[in-house]
């Protein structure tokens, strides 16, 4: 029995076609996965996604403790600044990736796939002893609503949510809060679609008002629903990894390309020892491109021309923005640099492919 | 969601309409939707002869992979070309200009009538 999201009724009412994720009953598409994903790109699209888990960090060794529990330093943020992090395995594997905001000094929101809220929270408590701290899954008590896109910051900008520091303040992996009616809400400069775009964290029982508030607002501007569908084309064109097919427990951080995520130097922190033997020799992961329209799929085996096995492919789609296929695979390291030519077994016929420097798409930067 | 009554369908979530010893083959509305948009269709060649059950063509989405079937065992008479130029007609049309191939057979197809078919999809 999947559990109800508190805007199901809402998503009901537009037409939503729902998919069970992670035990949600979650919104797939509205109508079409390819208006969707191109509304994100040329003007705006909205995205329910109170699925994901929330967890609150507090106590006077928050920062002390994240630095041990995760693997980068969030100590060295700032009051509402955010950072993208890894919570590993003692063996140098990867429990979850998250986004860390640090709310106050002595309080972090840490935002966790919906799939791993139990063992990450399992992790975030176990790691938490001895540090004077207190972990809290806040999950129920948050929604979460993004608004990505080229308008996104017009729409926010005329919507009714009050943000005293202005959103002209609000840079890239940044956090500010804001008023909506009588809640407090948080407005995050972040997101998984590769354009810019807002998440925003409001209390459950407001959802629906603010969900209704933005819709009628964007409704001026170009936007839309969007569902879970679209979410993953939009984030595998930029690159972007999805836990369970780029992330796992048996991929080490710098298989996936995100070393830059772990801060070896830290004194200490979970995964350090096993991840100072580093993953040469390990296959890792790059993006390959085809012609055509036919997708490598998750599961593919990667081939060289000459048919030995290298690689598998963890995600592809043949790309809504760009016209021709694209795909995410791990291959043997003698095959990751980009123009390699490899092919993929696509249910049996061979596909020729072209590894392709990731991101596929990247945006016009025009904002700060 | 409205099924044609004057359609056959199969579990394979197929449609077939009969003229005479030619069979037309299409998805249904309810295999399009689940699909989402439909951006690839491959189809058998025309002269092709085809066993009931085969796998003779797909149709992808950006989502999903969802195999084409032959109802009916005969040879291919017509495949849908413009169906492979803008695959979206399998989403906007799928029991008209969707239609994606059409099969001569020697003893006919059988299938569920529309109210099974409704039946099946749980409508």
């Amino acid at each position: 029995m999947s559990q109800q999201i508190p805007l199901h009724a809402a998503h009901e009412r537009a037409g939503a076609s729902f998919t069970d994720f992670a035990g949600f009953d979650m919104p797939l598409r509205y109508d079409s996965d390819l208006v969707e994903h191109k509304a994100v790109r040329t003007t705006a699209g909205m995205f329910d996604l109170s699925h994901m888990a929330e967890i609150t960090v507090t106590g006077s060794q928050a920062a002390a403790f994240l630095d041990y529990a995760l693997s980068n330093r969030l100590s060295a943020l700032e009051d509402h600044q955010a950072k993208y992090s890894l919570l590993l395995t003692e063996s140098g594997g990867v429990v979850d990736d998250l986004i860390v905001y640090r709310l106050g000094e002595t309080e972090f929101l840490i935002v966790a796939n919906a799939a791993n809220r139990q063992p990450a929270l399992e992790a975030l408590k176990a790691r938490a002893a001895g540090f004077e701290v207190a972990v809290t899954d806040s999950s129920e008590q948050w929604a979460l609503i993004a608004v990505q896109g080229p308008q996104a910051k017009t729409i926010l900008e005329h919507s009714g949510i009050e943000i005293p520091a202005g959103l002209d303040e609000l840079r890239y992996y940044r956090i500010t809060p804001g008023k909506f009616h009588t809640d407090t809400v948080w407005i995050a400069r972040t997101g998984y679609t590769g354009e810019d775009g807002y998440e925003i964290f409001i209390p459950s029982h407001g959802a629906e008002a603010l969900w209704n508030e933005l819709e009628a607002t964007g409704a001026g501007h170009g936007m839309i629903l969007c569902g879970l569908a679209c979410r993953d084309t939009l984030r595998l064109e930029a690159g972007m990894p999805l836990y369970g097919h780029e992330l796992g427990l048996d991929i080490a951080p710098a298989q996936a390309g995100l070393g830059r995520v772990v801060v070896a130097e830290k004194e200490r922190f979970v995964g350090k020892e096993a991840l100072a033997l580093g993953s040469e020799g390990k296959r890792v992961l790059v993006g390959l491109v085809a012609e055509g329209k036919r997708a490598p799929r998750a599961g593919y085996a990667v081939l060289t021309s000459a048919g030995a096995l290298v690689g598998e492919v963890t995600s592809g789609a043949l790309s809504p923005t760009l016209g021709y296929p694209i795909a995410m695979a791990f291959v043997e390291a003698d095959y990751a640099a980009a123009e390699s030519e490899l092919m993929v077994d696509v249910r049996g016929s061979h596909l020729r492919v072209t590894v392709h420097q990731l991101p596929f798409y990247q945006r016009k930067k025009a904002v700060s | 969601m409205s099924v044609p009554e004057n359609l056959l369908y199969t579990k394979d979530h197929e449609w077939i309409s009969l003229e005479g010893d030619v069979a037309t083959v299409g998805i249904t509305q309810y295999a399009a939707d689940a699909l989402g948009d439909v951006v690839f269709v491959a189809l058998p060649a025309v002269g092709d002869t085809v066993s009931m059950g085969a796998i003779v063509g797909e149709v992808e989405s950006t989502k999903s992979v969802g195999e084409i079937f032959a109802p009916v065992a005969g040879e291919v008479m017509e495949a849908n070309d413009s169906v492979v130029d803008a695959p979206d007609t399998v989403n906007s049309d799928p029991y008209g200009a969707g239609w994606l191939m059409k099969v001569r057979f020697t003893t006919a197809p059988e299938g569920m009538d529309a109210a099974a078919y409704q039946a099946l999809i749980g409508d």
